[in-house]
């Protein structure tokens, strides 16, 4: 079975390569779906296949820009990508990720930083967890009620809507953003982006998971178009990303495209399913494995409480990420495979 | 106000483009790396060629990294949009509207 383990150059460690396609198709599917990177998934993946530490996130990043920009070519083609959006965006992300990642650094200097840092994660996974479903609750409600008066509510109407009073901000320079559908102050994304690259700068992740949900529902995109335009940011951040770990030599590139070869591929699957399900579908899937990315974390948080308990509760947090990664993977692929047998019988009927 | 807010829109965007040089004129970058050397002894080939490179030039095994990178997953990516299309999935249009 020897053929069945590749030897990473630069590591110099022999690595299970099937793994590495597994592991890049679950994740691939996920963030074409979902609009995000997904480092949260794959870091744990790589550790479980052998990977060591120091070239783990660089070489995560690598597969990342290479997944994201074939997926966002794919959700351009279907509409879902503002571009002139994502350009602003890029903007305040940047700014915002230096200055956040800058703060940790002085909060280095003057203590004990990462419980902390851990803490606000979580906090802010349990408010984006709480806004996806109190937004799909409410909705249902508001379907419910038009049931009841024997209408069908429209698909435009939302449980939460932030951004349609964000919107009436008239701060110049104001901006038409045509896919996304808005006219708002340019300020609206650029302070958004700032705030969202400064929390991923202070916690030390992507952004994919805050930028998405604050798309939605701070500067109001539809749902499909928040996935795409979030790709588009994850494909520069992440070329940019791959540069500066390799520059640092911290990429180990043959797994980066052993990985990328089922990224890619299952990133175009998981675009194609966005096809297929509607807004609030994709916003219930999203919250739920921002739900399992918050229990994960704080399986690592009460580590320190449980001593007798740790080695346990470092492979149930592992466990859990695995396992959602394929749940979700094969939830995304199985209605991709739905609706297209729908879209197949429909045309052959015409 | 508009001016002031012209003004200020513009300030932020000379920012953001002097912002890496005032970092290094901070004394920024100025931090030693700890660096990783790959063991070439046991590879042949395309893999102890690849390794060399990354011991004697970062500059060109980024180069490479930024090249290959996108080339794979575009090429990869067309692949399962082959297949896709074969199969006869419309990969240009999206049915669902709505939020």
């Amino acid at each position: 079975m020897e053929w069945l383990y590749v030897l990473m150059p630069i590591a110099g460690v022999k690595i299970f390569w099937p793994g590495l396609i597994i592991l890049g198709v679950g994740v691939g599917i996920i963030g074409g779906f979902f609009g995000m990177g997904g480092a949260w998934m794959v870091t744990p993946g790589l550790n479980i296949l052998g990977f060591p530490m120091a070239f783990a996130i660089g070489t995560d990043i690598a597969h990342m820009a290479g997944k994201s920009l074939i997926s966002t070519m794919r959700h351009g083609k279907f509409g879902n990508v503002d571009y002139k959006l994502g350009l602003i965006m890029l903007v305040g992300t940047v700014v915002g990720f230096e200055i956040g990642a800058q703060m940790v650094m002085w909060l280095e200097r003057i203590g004990s930083v990462e419980k902390v840092v851990r803490w606000i994660y979580m906090a802010l996974l349990a408010g984006i967890a709480w806004m996806v479903f109190h937004d799909v609750g409410k909705r249902k409600k508001l379907e419910r009620a038009a049931a009841a008066k024997g209408e069908v509510l429209d698909d435009s109407v939302q449980g939460i809507d932030f951004a349609s009073k964000l919107h009436k901000i008239h701060i110049p320079p104001m901006v038409h953003l045509k896919e996304a559908g808005i006219y708002c102050s340019a300020w609206l994304p650029i302070i958004v982006s700032f705030l969202t690259g400064w929390l991923a700068g202070i916690l030390g992740i992507g952004g994919g998971l805050i930028r998405m949900p604050a798309l939605i529902y701070l500067i109001g995109c539809p749902t499909h178009v928040a996935v795409g335009t979030d790709l588009f940011e994850v494909a520069i951040s992440g070329l940019y990303g791959a540069a500066t770990y390799t520059w640092k030599g911290r990429t180990e590139l043959v797994a980066a495209m052993i990985m990328l070869v089922g990224a890619a591929m299952g990133a175009q699957v998981g675009a194609v399913a966005t096809k297929y399900i509607k807004g609030y579908g994709i916003r219930i899937a999203f919250g739920l494995a921002v739900v399992g990315c918050a229990v994960s974390i704080f399986l690592k948080l009460i580590k320190p409480w449980l001593p007798g308990y740790g080695t346990m509760l470092d492979n149930a947090s592992t466990t859990l990420v695995l396992g959602l990664v394929a749940s979700m993977s094969i939830y995304i692929f199985m209605r991709m495979v739905a609706g297209a047998k729908r879209e197949l019988a429909m045309k052959k009927n015409r | 106000m508009k001016a002031k807010l012209s003004r200020l829109w513009w300030s932020l965007m000379a920012m953001i483009v002097l912002c890496p040089g005032f970092a290094l004129a901070a004394g920024g970058g100025n931090e030693a790396p700890i660096v990783i050397v790959a063991d070439t002894r046991k590879l042949t080939g395309v893999l102890a060629w690849w390794a060399n490179l990354y011991n004697e030039s970062h500059l060109q095994f980024m180069l490479l990294t930024i090249v290959l990178i996108p080339v794979t997953g575009v090429v990869f990516g067309v692949i399962a949009d082959l297949i896709m299309s074969r199969i006869g999935i419309d990969l240009k249009s999206k049915d669902l509207p709505g939020h």
